[in-house]
């Protein structure tokens, strides 16, 4: 039977309360539907492929087989509508996590459907190896892989974006190392060279 | 500079517009009228509208559809170049059937750039001329006195004497204007923004969750709904278990059951009640009749009483002849498997069908003829319906997108309320279309160095079964409801053999096709027996379709002639090619590659190298693969460690979005032969999970570990048409690799997914 429960954490920093007919719901239903969060993804429903990660106090979660009865109350839970820093804007964010800035910076994405297991999943395990060296390409790889130290599961692309999220990643350990949030990227201009040399403005 | 003839009129809406289309053949009062019925939106032909105004806004109607390859932001580009825009003053609607263009079609087989690029060009450089007349009249000067920059037209090269942005010149007046085929366009030479690597411009929506998917659409008083399948391809609904039925009704959320023939689904106003519904529920259906044994396939594809139709497709020459008259001959069989999309979110859609009215969210890649088959399924004129893209997860073709789309507009219209559908997991692993197993086999025969007689011969099911308003049975509800799918196709109508014609001189060349059916036939003809009985899964477009595969045979036994040739097998290529293009492409991918030196490999492995080449569809884009493996001499396990991909599409508009086509193409390409197969038993799918685990199959795909390096040159010709990238270079991966393990171990593996077991099978003892 049923459960009735009710959801009680800090979401992206706000309390926030919900009611819960069925406890045993994925804590990703509740995000989505009750919480208006657009970020987690609907994927597999068995941690298979990662789509629908949050952290909840710090850990990268899936949430599609986390149930709510599961989740502490007044547990921390972050996901990627509230990484950016909403600042002042007109709901265009103010500044962009260093993830999120190195995704755009390497285009590491096709259709992005993937993109919130990446970021997130990268974000708990950068955010926990902060004061080590930036990860070799090999630690990428195996971390998202699901295996090697701060590993949750496999985590998958179906495009092959693959060595632009690594790169990605690599790129936003460096800056998170400086404790960089929103280095000052130089570049805000839509167009930049094929070799990459710098920023290109198009004569337009 | 010559001038454009502008027709203009009064129009009684606050601000004015430019509009561009094509096939205008409605005259200005017609426009009118569709205007007026639109509710003042301008005639659905248009193409691309320049906003009337204060500011400078540009707007294209694209029938074609982000579908995460990046062509939003390359028409984009093409559009910006000739209309002298910044980016972020050209807007997209896409794929809606009350805005967009409907003779667009599919966005499907690489076909976007090459086919929608050129018309985009000359609408975008007619409104530009249209721009200038407006501004020559404005500023009482000649056109040739005029500059335009970032949306503004002004006297000079610096605006010194004034200018206005795009909005201003038009103001409230309304102009209509049809594309015009000698109309100036820039020079490639000129090129700004064309050519360059543009960032894409819908990503940080994404990274930021500000832009969701066809998942987040919200509709009041939305019900959400899972389907609950039946037990096999063949299955028929008998009747519901009535315990579990009331323990579905008890379940807290409005939970109701419809059903309409063997289509059963559970709605709620809760999703997670649905989902539990749909799980509590038990549903008695028939045992329905088997399918081919998966292990019989290779055979059963060559069996005649399989085969409905065959016939040559190629015949130069004579074959028989020249394989009698070569000093060798060769012959040999390859197979490729059952594989999926995979597309890596469950497909999802949400539909209102009421008041005799239909408005449908889908990630279709077609949204006009999925609204023709929607008009069958729903029983409602097409002008009823309203299909309306919204991006999903990637689809690398017909996927599960249409059929949720019309189940959730099934279910709609059962219960009256707008219905969102979320499939499962096990929803898209066991139900998406696939793309079909395959056979070919291939004959050759060489005199010396020369290929003197080739011979391929392709067994394979349908490549092609998308819904349209002919072609409503296709629909999956409309199978469940009773209806039988469209005709398998005609010899010739599908693309079972794209790709298997090879681009290399052959003077002895011969291509016979062979369609196989997938259901029962009645006898004589290409309709389905009734009741319908699945004999295969059910296929359709999957990147490349039948080039996939026609190009690992072609490919590997390419290398089986060059080797009974004593030859090379770059050698042995150039030999046979005469195009320039092709060369360099060959010449260029062996040389970045290291062709001729040794691959270096750890103690208990073997390595080596291998090449692949095609010409996309046979005259389109050309590519070329060397790709690198690693074989582990004891478990059979190939690791494919390094890729060079030279591709040339003639002019790049994107030169980092052509890169990131080609990686895709190239992780896939891998992914497919090495670890990818679709696996049933009965007349059910039963790889319904990503991973093998506890009581149940898996579809694996690549994982970041295994992913190779890649390295890619592109070889831009400007002054040449743009081909299509999206899947042009997917099909030298499974040759490259096969000659590759050849190359590392003198094995021959003839058939996919390359695992362990099949590889270590083929290993020399």
């Amino acid at each position: 039977m049923p459960r009735p429960t009710s959801l009680n954490i800090v979401l992206n920093g706000v309390a926030k309360s919900v009611p819960v007919a069925d406890g045993s719901e994925p804590l990703l239903f509740v995000l989505r539907n009750k919480l208006d969060q657009v970020g987690p993804k609907i994927g597999c429903g068995a941690e298979q492929c990662g789509v629908c990660t949050v952290l909840v106090n710090g850990r990268a979660v899936r949430s599609c087989s986390a149930e709510v009865q599961s989740i502490p109350g007044g547990a921390d839970v972050r996901t990627l509508d509230g990484l950016a820093d909403k600042g002042h804007g007109q709901g265009r964010p103010k500044r962009l996590h260093a993830l999120q800035r190195a995704f755009i910076d390497e285009q590491a994405a096709q259709c992005a459907f993937c993109s919130n297991g990446m970021i997130m999943s990268a974000l708990a395990w950068l955010e926990a190896r902060r004061d080590r060296d930036e990860p070799s390409d090999e630690e990428v790889k195996r971390f998202l892989s699901g295996k090697g130290p701060g590993a949750v599961a496999v985590t998958l692309c179906r495009c092959g974006a693959h060595l632009r999220i690594v790169r990605a990643i690599q790129r936003a350990a460096r800056d998170m190392r400086r404790g960089d949030f929103d280095h000052g990227r130089s570049d805000d201009g839509d167009c930049y060279d094929d070799d990459r040399s710098g920023p290109f403005k198009g004569r337009s | 500079m010559s001038t454009t003839q502008i027709s203009r009129r009064r129009f009684l809406a606050a601000s004015g517009s430019l509009t561009v289309g094509f096939n205008l053949s409605v005259t200005l009062n017609g426009v009118a009228a569709a205007a007026t019925a639109a509710g003042g939106r301008l005639g659905v032909d248009s193409w691309i509208e320049v906003s009337g105004g204060d500011d400078t806004l540009v707007t294209i109607y694209a029938g074609k559809v982000e579908l995460g390859t990046g062509v939003r932001t390359a028409l984009t580009q093409i559009v910006a170049e000739e209309l002298a825009l910044a980016l972020d003053q050209v807007a997209y609607v896409q794929g809606d059937t009350d805005r967009t263009p409907g003779s667009q079609g599919y966005t499907a087989g690489s076909k976007t750039i090459q086919n929608e690029g050129p018309p985009l060009r000359l609408a975008a450089a007619t409104a530009f001329q249209g721009l200038l007349s407006l501004a020559a009249t404005q500023f009482g000067v000649a056109t040739s006195e005029l500059n335009a920059r970032r949306g503004r037209i002004g006297v000079g090269e610096h605006h010194r004497s004034g200018s206005r942005t795009y909005g201003q010149l038009i103001g409230s007046q309304n102009y209509q204007l049809a594309s015009n085929a000698s109309v100036p366009v820039k020079s490639s030479a000129d090129y700004s923004i064309v050519g360059k690597s543009v960032r894409r411009v819908d990503l940080p929506g994404r990274f930021t969750a500000k832009t969701g998917f066809v998942s987040e659409i919200k509709l009041p008083g939305m019900l959400h709904a899972r389907v609950v399948r039946p037990a096999g391809r063949n299955a028929s609904f008998i009747g519901f278990d009535a315990g579990s039925l009331a323990a579905v009704q008890s379940i807290p959320g409005g939970v109701q059951v419809v059903r309409q023939g063997n289509f059963v689904a559970v709605v709620a106003s809760d999703e997670y009640a649905a989902l539990v519904g749909a799980r509590t529920l038990r549903v008695n259906w028939s045992a329905g009749a088997a399918m081919i044994p998966q292990e019989l396939l290779p055979t059963a594809l060559q069996d005649p009483a399989n085969v409905y139709a065959s016939g040559n497709e190629i015949s130069v020459g004579n074959v028989d002849a020249a394989l009698a008259a070569s000093t060798a001959t060769l012959s040999a069989t390859y197979y490729t498997p059952f594989q999926m999309h995979a597309s890596l979110g469950a497909s999802c859609a949400v539909a209102d069908v009421s008041n005799q009215r239909a408005s449908v969210w889908s990630s279709t890649q077609g949204p006009y003829p999925l609204r023709g088959a929607l008009s069958v399924l729903l029983g409602l004129p097409e002008a009823s319906i309203r299909v309306i893209f919204v991006e999903g997860s990637g689809c690398y073709g017909h996927n599960g997108a249409d059929d949720a789309a019309a189940e959730a507009a099934l279910i709609s219209k059962l219960v009256g309320k707008p219905i969102r559908l979320q499939w499962t997991r096990a929803d898209e692993h066991g139900w998406e279309p696939l793309t079909p197993a395959m056979v070919h086999r291939m004959r050759g025969g060489v005199t010396g160095a020369s290929c003197m007689a080739w011979e391929h011969s392709v067994y394979s099911p349908s490549h092609n079964s998308r819904p349209s308003l002919g072609g409503a049975g296709n629909l999956l509800p409309m199978q469940h409801t009773g209806s039988a799918p469209a005709d398998a196709p005609a010899l010739g109508a599908n693309a079972q053999t794209r790709n298997a014609p090879v681009t290399y001189n052959f003077a002895n060349n011969r291509l016979i096709r062979n369609f196989v059916k997938s259901f029962n036939l009645v006898p004589g003809t290409r309709r389905a027996a009734l009741p319908v009985t699945w004999s295969l899964p059910r296929t359709s477009a999957l990147r490349s379709l039948g080039g996939f595969s026609n190009s690992f045979a072609n490919e590997s036994f390419m290398d089986e002639l060059a080797k009974k040739a004593n030859a090379d097998p770059l050698a042995f290529r150039l030999q046979h090619t005469t195009d320039a293009r092709a060369a360099e492409v060959m010449q260029a991918a062996a040389a970045k590659a290291g062709w001729g030196s040794a691959v270096s490999a750890p103690r208990g492995f073997a390595a080596g190298r291998g090449i692949g080449f095609l010409r996309y569809e046979t005259v389109e884009a050309y590519a070329a693969a060397v790709a690198e493996v690693l074989v582990n001499k004891k478990t059979g396990a190939v690791q494919v460690t390094r890729v060079v991909v030279v591709h040339d599409c003639g002019l790049i508009i994107n030169p980092d979005g052509l890169r990131s086509q080609i990686e895709g193409n190239v992780i896939q390409g891998v992914s497919r032969t090495l670890k990818e197969e679709v696996r049933y038993s009965g007349d059910r799918i039963t790889s319904l999970a990503w991973e093998d685990g506890p009581g149940e199959l898996g579809y694996p795909v690549l994982h970041f570990d295994e992913v190779p390096d890649i390295e890619i040159v592109l070889v831009n010709r400007p002054a040449e048409p743009a081909w299509g990238a999206g899947e042009a270079s997917i099909g030298c991966l499974p040759g490259a690799i096969a000659n590759a393990v050849f190359n590392a171990t003198g094995a021959r593996v003839r058939s996919l997914p390359m695992t362990p077991a099949v590889v270590k099978a083929a290993l020399p003892a």
